[in-house]
């Protein structure tokens, strides 16, 4: 009877690690819209090209080394399906752990639910990097971005390894619970790097230094794509507890779903007002940011905090994603969907306000640990941008970024006029 | 016979196409433009960055006439696309030396 229970249990926990693996992998076609949405339309192709390359990318390189590497298993995945003394393993796992200890799942639901956090940190990068960079630069960067430099700072932080043999941050009071530093964050470093080697798109910035506006060609399609990602991120955390089979759990998983919710829902409300304060009108572009900052700010720690708490987290995050803007934008740091200020200026701030409810972190911790993923993304992504800069180049020619690189890039256009068939 | 080529305000287009079939105009070609005059474009914020939009949206409606009936379709005009406000929009008037009606080849004021 009791090994039934475990099996049950088993099974509970595998069958909600894949629906909230398949809730993240969703998350991809969130990027896509929101992304479409905010370029230009002659840019729509070739955005909606990199999101569906990069996802496809992601996948296959951290089944081939990316996993290994950061879960010191194997490559290929070999052995993930486990062996004939699987059942028993499982049984005397759960058994030694108790009913609410440790969760026990299948190991290739627990690939599965990893490989779309990896999809999900490089779809940051093509937002930022919009309509100027040549696809298969970025294409090229996503290969190493995803089999090697995220795994390598997901292992110091998720799977606990030591930092180069040096230093350890679960011992130093690390905690991100769904990645607002480990995915978010490092998403937005990678971007960075990308945007200071690769310049501001035509026309963004006068002569003399005076901002233009480059307007999005699709505010439905970007609208969508954030409540795509706001559905998503209820895998995308509400998966990280790992586990569902007791009543604490599963309390514990309905208190993320709820306060990513709140989140969001503040983050929101926040950008709304202050871009109405700061601009005179309701900028709906910002409020988008300013969900998505929401649910930022509260991955580093969405089971903590009380609902009102998670509110106000979110809304925090909802104004410090606006000024973030207004001032990357200042510094000529062009980023045509606010992706480094989302993921990157908020996922810190994310990570700073977690010891403020989790006795477990402490902010030293918490500090180390965001230099640590900053410095370490950052630096190998510009070394990785800088040689393929110089193998192939970042940037179109100027007359293609003029035409668009829908058609430069794809060949094709995403509204086709006046065409015929022969 | 007479070309009248009226720029109006869009959402005047429907009194406008009223007050012309009123007064016995049966054909008449729309086309959506953009452009300014005296008004001139508007700025926009968008993400706390200024655009201007130089030229704006604008109908173009275009009625050939006969000589007698372009001053009663001028006022027609005028008194239906008129808001008082500034971007109300231009008539031009010009000279139109033929019209032929492509079904039958009838001509000039037949044709109309």
């Amino acid at each position: 009877m009791e090994n039934q229970i475990f099996q049950l249990q088993y099974a509970i926990d595998t069958f909600y690690f894949l629906v909230c693996g398949a809730l993240v992998m969703w998350m991809a076609a969130g990027f896509s819209m929101l992304e479409a949405g905010l370029v230009r339309a002659k840019n729509t192709t070739e955005i909606l090209t990199k999101n569906v390359a990069l996802f496809s990318i992601s996948c296959i390189m951290y089944l081939v080394c990316g996993y290994a590497i950061m879960y010191d298993g194997s490559f290929f995945l070999s052995g993930i399906q486990g062996g004939e003394t699987l059942v028993a393993d499982a049984l005397a796992a759960s058994a030694e752990n108790g009913f609410d200890g440790d969760s026990v799942y299948s190991g290739a639901s627990d690939f599965f639910f990893q490989v779309v956090f990896v999809a999900t940190a490089m779809s940051i990068v093509s937002g930022a990097v919009a309509e100027r960079m040549k696809l298969w630069a970025f294409l090229a960067f996503a290969v190493v971005m995803t089999g090697f430099i995220y795994p390598m700072e997901g292992s110091w932080t998720w799977n606990g390894a030591d930092v180069f043999g040096m230093y350890n941050l679960g011992d130093l009071g690390f905690s991100d619970f769904a990645g607002s530093g480990i995915v978010h964050m490092a998403g937005a470093a990678a971007a960075l790097a990308g945007v200071i080697l690769l310049g501001a798109r035509k026309g963004k910035y006068g002569k003399n230094g005076e901002i233009h506006a480059i307007t999005g060609a699709n505010l439905p399609l970007a609208t969508l794509g954030t409540f795509i990602l706001w559905m998503g991120w209820f895998g995308f955390n509400g998966g990280s507890v790992l586990k569902l089979g007791d009543i604490a759990n599963a309390n514990s998983v309905a208190m993320v779903f709820l306060n990513t919710n709140a989140a969001a829902a503040g983050g929101l409300v926040a950008a709304l007002i202050v871009a109405r304060i700061l601009f005179g009108k309701a900028d709906l572009t910002m409020a988008l940011n300013g969900a998505l900052a929401g649910l930022v700010a509260i991955t580093a720690e969405p089971s903590t905090p009380s609902a009102l708490g998670a509110t106000i987290i979110g809304a925090v995050g909802g104004i410090i994603v606006v000024f973030s803007i207004i001032t990357l934008d200042k510094i000529k740091i062009d980023d045509p969907v606010g992706a480094i200020s989302v993921h990157g200026v908020v996922g810190l701030f994310g990570l700073l306000v977690v010891p403020l409810t989790n006795d477990g972190s402490t902010f030293v911790g918490q500090i180390v640990g965001a230099l640590t993923i900053f410095i370490w993304v950052f630096v190998c992504s510009l070394i990785v941008w800088s040689i393929i800069k110089v193998i192939i180049g970042l940037r179109v020619s100027e007359e293609e970024e003029y035409e668009g690189v829908d058609l430069a890039e794809c060949g094709m256009e995403a509204y086709p006029e006046f065409t015929s068939s022969k | 016979m007479k070309l009248v080529t009226a720029i109006i305000k869009p959402f005047k287009l429907d009194v406008v196409r009223e007050a012309l079939s009123d007064i016995g105009v049966h054909g008449m070609t729309v086309t959506e433009v953009k452009g300014f005059g005296r008004q001139k474009g508007h700025s926009e914020l968008y993400r706390g960055a200024e655009y201007v939009v130089d030229f704006l949206p604008k109908t173009k409606v275009e009625i050939a006439v006969k000589e007698s009936d372009l001053d009663s379709v001028v006022e027609a005009i005028t008194k239906a696309a008129n808001s008082g406000k500034i971007g109300d929009g231009k008539i031009f008037v010009s000279p139109l030396e033929q019209v032929i009606r492509i079904r039958t080849s009838e001509t000039g004021d037949q044709a109309i």
